[in-house]
C-alpha cells in the first residue's frame, strides 16, 4: 500500500509538469530516434521529404482533434465520438458564413467562437445531466448526438460536395528538388498554433489552473473555490473549438466539404489519443503527427500495405504499443487502492 | 417461487406473439421484426460481455461482419447448409473472440473500448484487400438455392428460433458457475482472483462467447440482407447500433435486451418516414435524438427502470 501511496503522489507530480515530462526515458529516445530517421531520410530523398511534411499536415490536423478529445476525456472521462461531427458541423457554418460574404479568415474566426460555445452549451444541456449517473450514459449520449449531427448537416445542406475558398491559396514551394504546398505548411502552422495557444491557457492563466484543478481533483478543486462544473463546461468548449480547426484545415486537404469529412479523421485521432496516452495533451499530438507520417510513408514504402490495409496496419501497430505500454506513449497508469 | 411463475409467464407471451406475428403483419413488417431479432442476438451477446463481465466493445459489428462472411463465402463456393453455416459461423467468432480476448487482457475502459472501435473499423477493410476470396467492394452473394429459401418468413422464423435457444444458453452460462465468475471479475477484479477465479480465462471466455453471439447474427443479417454480404453493410454504425442497444437496455439485464433490440432494430425504420424532415436525414435525426433523449431520462437503461418499479412496488 506504501508504494502505491508513493506512485499516485509521483503520478500527480508528474502530471503538474510540463509538456513531456512524465514519460519515460525510452520513448523520448524513441521519438528523438524516429525524428533523426525523417530527418535523415529527408535529406536524402525528395519524395521522403515530400512525403514526411505532408504526413506532418495531415498528422497535425489528426493531432488537433485527438487533443479535443483527450481535453474532454481529462476533464469528464467521457470518449467523445461526437467530436468529429461537431468538427465537421462547424466547418459547414465557416462554409456558410462565407457564402454570405465573410472573407475566409473572418469566418475562421468566427467559427471559432461559435464552435466554443456549441461545445460549452451540449457539456451543460446533454452531458451534464447524466454524467454524475453514469459515464457510459454519457459515451451513448455523445453516440447519439454523433447521429444527430450527421442528420441534421444533411438536412440544412444537404449531401452533396460543396467548396469553400482555399485559405492558402495553391503555391508551392521549392527548396532544392524537394517541392512543399504552401496548404501543408499553412496546416501546420495554424494547428500547431492553436495547440500551443490552448496550452498556454491551461499552462499559465489562472482559469487554466482552475480547469487543469478540476479536471484532476473536483472535489478538492470545489474546496478552494474552483467552480468545477463551469470549467468542466470550458473544456467542452475549447475541444469544440480545437475540433472546429481540426474541421477547417482538413476541408482544403480533402479539397471537398460532404457530411463525411472528419469520419476517418476521427478514427486516427482516436488512435494518436490512445498512442499518447487518453490523459496526455502532448501525447495527443505527438501521436497524431506519428500517425500522419507514418500511414504516408507506409504507403509508398512497403508495397505489400496497398491503401486497404492502411488503417488496419496502423491498428495492428498501437496495439502493439498497448500491450507494451498499456496507457499509451504518455499516458499515467491508473493506481488504484485496494 | 411467484416471480419464477411470472418470469415463465411472460417469457410465454412473448414467445406466443412472435408465433402470431407473421400472420399479422405484412411481408416487409415481417422482415422488420425478423431485424429485431438479429439485433437480439447481438445485443445479447454484448451484453454477457459488458453487463456481465465488465468489459466493454465498440466492435461487435466485426464479428457479425466475421459471421456474415461465412455464412456467404460458405454459401457461395460449398451450397452448406444455411444451419451448418450458422454453426460455424459461431465456432469461428467464438474463437476470434477469444483471440481478441487475450489482448484485451492488458487494456481496459476507455483503451478497451477505442480498441475495439479499431477492430469495427478494420475488419470491413479485409475483404477490399483480399478481394478474389471475399467479393472486394461488390461483396459476395449466397447461392440461388440459399437466396430461395431464406425468404423474410424464413430468416423471421430462424432468427428468433435461433434467439430463443440462444437466450437459454445464455441464462445457463450466466446462472452457474461461469456467470459467477463473470460478475465476480466484473465487480472487482482483485476480489475475484482473491477468490480463485482464474481471470484470463474467464475474461476471454467471456469475449468469445459474446463474439460467438454477434457471429450468430451476422449470419442472419446477411440472409436477411438478400444472402448479400459487402463491406458497406458492415460499417461502424452497425457496431454502434449494437452499443446503443445494450446502453437502452441497461447493462446486466437479459430482459432489458429485448427493449434495446427493438429500440436501434426498429427506430431507425420506422423514423424515416417522419413526414416533416424528409426521409434519408429524418431517419438520423430521429434515431440521434431519442438515443439522446432516453438516456438523458434512463441513464441506466431500461433495466434501470425495471429496478426502480420493483423498489417502487416493494416500497
Amino acid at each position: 500500500m506504501a508504494t502505491a501511496e508513493t506512485s499516485r503522489l509521483e503520478s500527480l507530480r508528474n502530471r503538474s509538469a510540463a509538456l513531456g515530462a512524465g514519460s519515460t526515458p525510452i520513448v523520448m529516445l524513441l521519438l528523438v530516434a524516429v525524428a533523426v530517421a525523417l530527418l535523415v531520410g529527408s535529406l536524402r530523398s525528395a519524395t521522403f521529404a515530400q512525403l514526411t511534411v505532408q504526413g506532418l499536415a495531415v498528422g497535425s490536423v489528426y493531432g488537433s482533434l485527438a487533443l479535443a478529445l483527450v481535453l474532454v476525456y481529462r476533464a469528464t472521462h467521457v470518449v467523445n465520438f461526437a467530436q468529429g461531427e461537431l468538427a465537421m458541423a462547424t466547418t459547414y457554418i465557416a462554409y456558410q458564413l462565407i457564402q454570405w460574404g465573410l472573407s475566409y479568415w473572418e469566418a475562421f474566426f468566427a467559427t471559432l467562437a461559435i464552435a466554443f460555445l456549441l461545445g460549452t452549451v451540449l457539456e451543460v444541456t446533454l452531458i451534464r445531466p447524466v454524467l454524475h449517473r453514469s459515464v457510459i450514459a454519457a459515451v451513448i449520449v455523445t453516440v447519439g448526438l454523433f447521429v444527430l449531427i450527421d442528420g441534421v448537416v444533411d438536412w440544412i445542406w444537404g449531401g452533396d460536395f460543396k467548396f469553400m475558398p482555399s485559405p492558402f491559396g495553391t503555391r508551392i514551394y521549392h527548396v532544392g528538388s524537394v517541392s512543399i504546398a504552401r496548404l501543408y505548411i499553412g496546416m501546420f502552422v495554424v494547428v500547431i498554433i492553436s495547440v500551443l495557444l490552448v496550452w498556454a491557457l491551461f499552462r499559465f492563466t489562472k482559469l487554466g489552473l482552475g480547469m487543469r484543478a478540476a479536471a484532476l481533483r473536483p472535489a478538492e478543486a470545489a474546496f478552494v473555490g474552483v467552480r468545477v462544473e463551469w470549467m468542466l463546461a470550458l473544456g467542452w468548449g475549447l475541444a469544440a473549438l480545437l475540433g472546429a480547426v481540426a474541421g477547417l484545415m482538413a476541408e482544403p486537404s480533402q479539397f471537398t466539404l460532404e457530411p463525411t469529412l472528419m469520419q476517418p479523421i476521427l478514427v486516427y485521432a482516436f488512435a494518436a489519443a490512445v498512442l499518447g496516452g487518453l490523459d496526455s495533451p502532448a501525447g495527443a499530438v505527438v501521436g497524431g503527427l506519428l500517425i500522419g507520417v507514418a500511414l504516408n510513408l507506409m504507403v509508398q514504402y512497403v508495397p505489400a500495405i496497398t491503401s486497404e490495409l492502411q488503417a488496419p496496419t496502423a491498428f495492428a501497430v498501437i496495439l502493439a504499443v498497448l500491450l507494451i505500454k498499456p496507457s499509451g506513449l504518455f499516458g499515467h497508469r491508473e493506481v488504484r487502492r485496494v | 417461487m411467484r416471480s419464477r411463475i411470472l418470469v415463465l409467464f411472460s417469457l410465454a407471451v412473448v414467445a406466443a406473439v412472435l408465433c402470431l406475428l407473421p400472420f399479422i403483419l405484412s411481408d416487409y413488417n415481417v422482415s422488420l421484426v425478423a431485424q429485431v431479432g438479429i439485433f437480439f442476438m447481438a445485443v445479447l451477446g454484448l451484453d454477457i460481455l459488458t453487463g456481465y463481465s465488465g468489459q466493454i466493445s465498440i466492435g461487435h459489428g466485426a464479428f457479425m461482419c466475421i459471421g456474415g462472411y461465412t455464412t456467404a463465402v460458405l454459401s457461395r463456393d460449398h451450397n452448406t447448409n444455411l444451419f451448418v453455416t450458422m454453426l460455424i459461423a459461431f465456432a469461428i467468432c467464438f474463437v476470434v473472440g477469444l483471440l481478441v480476448g487475450l489482448p484485451a487482457l492488458r487494456l481496459s475502459g476507455a483503451y478497451l473500448a477505442l480498441v475495439t472501435f479499431a477492430l469495427a473499423v478494420s475488419v470491413p477493410q479485409l475483404p477490399l484487400k483480399w478481394s478474389s476470396f471475399l467479393g472486394g467492394r461488390d461483396g459476395v452473394q449466397t447461392s440461388e438455392a440459399a437466396q430461395q429459401t431464406a425468404t423474410n418468413l424464413w430468416v423471421y422464423g430462424v432468427a428468433w428460433a435461433a434467439s430463443a435457444i440462444l437466450f437459454v444458453l445464455a441464462w445457463l452460462i450466466l446462472r452457474g458457475r461461469v456467470g459467477r465468475a463473470f460478475r465476480a471479475v466484473r465487480d472487482s477484479e482483485i476480489a475475484a482472483v482473491a477468490s480463485g477465479v482464474e481471470l484470463p480465462v474467464y475474461k476471454t471466455l467471456a469475449f468469445g462467447i459474446s463474439a460467438a453471439f454477434a457471429g450468430v447474427a451476422g449470419s442472419l443479417f446477411v440472409l436477411a440482407n438478400n444472402g448479400f454480404a459487402a463491406p458497406d453493410e458492415f460499417g461502424i454504425f452497425l457496431s454502434l447500433q449494437i452499443l446503443i442497444g445494450a446502453a437502452v437496455a441497461g447493462l446486466g439485464s437479459l430482459w432489458g435486451v429485448l427493449v434495446g433490440a427493438a429500440f436501434v432494430g426498429l427506430l431507425p425504420s420506422v423514423s424515416s418516414s417522419v413526414p416533416v424532415i424528409g426521409s434519408a436525414h429524418g431517419q438520423d435525426v430521429v434515431f440521434g435524438a431519442a438515443v439522446i433523449l432516453v438516456m438523458l431520462v434512463l441513464p441506466e437503461g431500461f433495466a434501470g427502470l425495471v429496478a426502480r418499479l420493483r423498489k417502487l412496488a416493494g416500497a
